[in-house]
């Protein structure tokens, strides 16, 4: 009972034997995965096994086959419509690209989801983006077009958008790709730094190892469809599963295969077409 | 071989039904969405500028070429049967009934059309839709409504424009390039020219109006989201809103006479 109890308050996504195929290609063949609140959990895996599949069924975007994802306790694939929507406020995401709205200049941006979402005084707006946005040390972009900010100032306008409503759960789909090792580094920082401060939980998608184990407090690999290895990061990159071993040190051949399957190199070259 | 052609007949019917089917999911969507975004009327506003305001130059130019044209090949005509003071009618006519509300349609197919389609297109290939999603924000709400509403209004209004200055250039050529008289063109026309007449010019332009406007955000909010996705879905826009506005021009054309 009591550790029922602590198991509910403890995990803030909790995923039972999820089935997830796109078209005839199976991506998840039963897996299970706890993310538990207040930490940074990272799932890493190589390209196409499936982080950002994974991220859509959590967020209620796709529709798992068969199984569970529970977000605070809630069966996502039982929600309507609206009781997703209702989910949503209290998630936040960034996603690979940024995804800003390129007719909005950075402060309306921010301020987005709180108009759509409240009846909020415009003063109050005022206060709550230049907040989110010193938070993230773009203050004085405010009114910059998305067009012409970098790479990594678009990444932190994001993450200023997908806190500005106070979320409970922060999710990064890739948040690293694209960026120089300033914008890089910043990232990372800020990503501890608000799940700390703002007492969030974050769920950080990457392939980037180094990266991931210098933020996250676990990780979860993906591979082929299962969890191949949980843990902390430090822990996960000493394991001597070698397909483990493969991706955490960057080896070029081993169970994922350097060739994409095809018929004999010989036999095809001597083939007239 | 026979069996081939029928399977693959059988396929493209098929797509062709569903393709259709989904045309009419979604636009009962956007009826049923149609007085909440109303209440937002901001929204609306900005993309009547967006399809209206700035298809304005093409549509007033157009139907300012077109007016003329009328006004030189109806003087031409009219002349062989010595009725050139009926000029005024018949541009009058021809314009309200069928070349305003149809050559504006084609325009605005090709200007805010593919405006709207790309611009949809461009969000969903960039991900700013899913960006909604995530942030509980119902884009066909958000995006699509104001941009179906702003062009099912623009386009009854452009019409009126179109007709009227096309009207002014067949008065340039008949009255002051022809020598037409200019109170026979002006009260010949007022005396042609009935309520109903007008009407069915109304009617058509706002029909068009829904079937591009339909069109364009349907093709953009469905495109596949890559660069030859967007592309496909603006061509498409253009191809199947033409068409549909020849088609409809004859259905309704035929129904009102």
């Amino acid at each position: 009972m009591n550790s029922e109890v602590r198991r509910e308050t403890g995990v803030i996504v909790r995923v039972r034997d999820l089935h997830y195929a796109a078209g005839r290609r199976v991506i998840f063949s039963g897996i299970d995965l706890d993310f538990p609140r207040g930490a940074v959990t990272a799932v890493m895996g190589p390209s196409g096994s499936g982080k950002t599949t994974l991220l859509r069924l959590i967020t209620g975007q796709l529709r798992a086959s068969r199984g569970l994802i529970e977000v605070e306790g809630k069966d996502v694939s039982e929600l309507s419509r609206s009781g997703i929507y209702r989910m949503r406020r209290r998630m936040g995401m960034l996603f690979q690209n940024s995804a800003l709205l390129t007719d909005l200049d950075v402060y309306e941006n921010i301020a987005f989801p709180i108009r759509e979402h409240t009846k909020m005084p415009e003063r109050l707006v005022r206060h709550v983006v230049l907040t989110k946005l010193q938070a993230v040390g773009l203050r004085g972009a405010a009114r910059l077009m998305p067009a012409e900010l970098s790479g990594g100032m678009a990444r932190r306008v994001a993450l200023a958008r997908a806190i500005v409503m106070d979320p409970a759960l922060l999710i990064y789909d890739e948040p690293f790709v694209g960026l120089d090792p300033i914008s890089m580094g910043v990232v990372l920082r800020l990503i501890r730094r608000l799940n700390d401060t703002l007492s969030l939980t974050s769920i950080v998608v990457s392939h980037d190892v180094r990266e991931i184990a210098a933020v996250a407090d676990c990780c979860h690999l993906l591979s082929g469809g299962q969890i191949i290895a949980s843990g902390p990061p430090a822990a996960v990159s000493q394991s001597s599963q070698e397909d483990v071993r493969q991706f955490m040190h960057g080896l070029p051949d081993g169970p994922v295969p350097f060739h994409y399957p095809a018929p004999e190199y010989a036999d095809q070259i001597r083939q007239v077409r | 071989m026979p069996a081939a052609m029928i399977r693959e007949l059988a396929e493209s019917i098929r797509e062709t039904l569903e393709t259709l089917g989904s045309y009419a999911l979604f636009a009962a969507r956007l009826a049923r969405e149609t007085p909440r975004a109303l209440w937002r009327f901001g929204l609306v506003v900005e993309q009547v500028h967006n399809a209206g305001a700035l298809s304005l130059v093409i549509t007033m130019l157009s139907g300012l070429f077109v007016g003329m044209v009328l006004g030189l090949q109806g003087f031409d005509l009219l002349q062989r049967f010595g009725s050139e003071d009926s000029l005024g009618s018949v541009t009058a006519l021809s314009l309200l009934k069928e070349l305003g509300p149809v050559v504006t349609a084609l325009l605005f197919a090709g200007r805010a059309g593919t405006a709207l389609a790309s611009e949809l297109g461009l969000m969903r290939a960039t991900d700013q839709l899913a960006a909604m999603e995530v942030m509980a924000v119902d884009p066909v709400r958000r995006v699509v409504m104001p941009r179906f509403l702003g062009g099912v209004i623009s386009m009854p209004l452009l019409a009126a424009i179109f007709s009227m200055i096309g009207v002014y250039g067949a008065q340039l050529i008949g009255v002051q390039l022809m020598g037409v008289d200019s109170g026979q063109f002006w009260s010949q026309m007022r005396g042609a020219v009935e309520f109903d007449d007008v009407m069915e010019g109304v009617l058509k332009s706002v029909v068009f109006g829904v079937a591009c406007s339909l069109v364009a955000v349907y093709e953009g909010y469905h495109s596949v989201p890559t660069a030859e996705g967007v592309g496909r879905a603006t061509t498409r826009t253009v191809v199947i809103s033409s068409v549909s506005v020849l088609l409809l021009d004859y259905m309704l054309t035929a129904v009102m006479l």
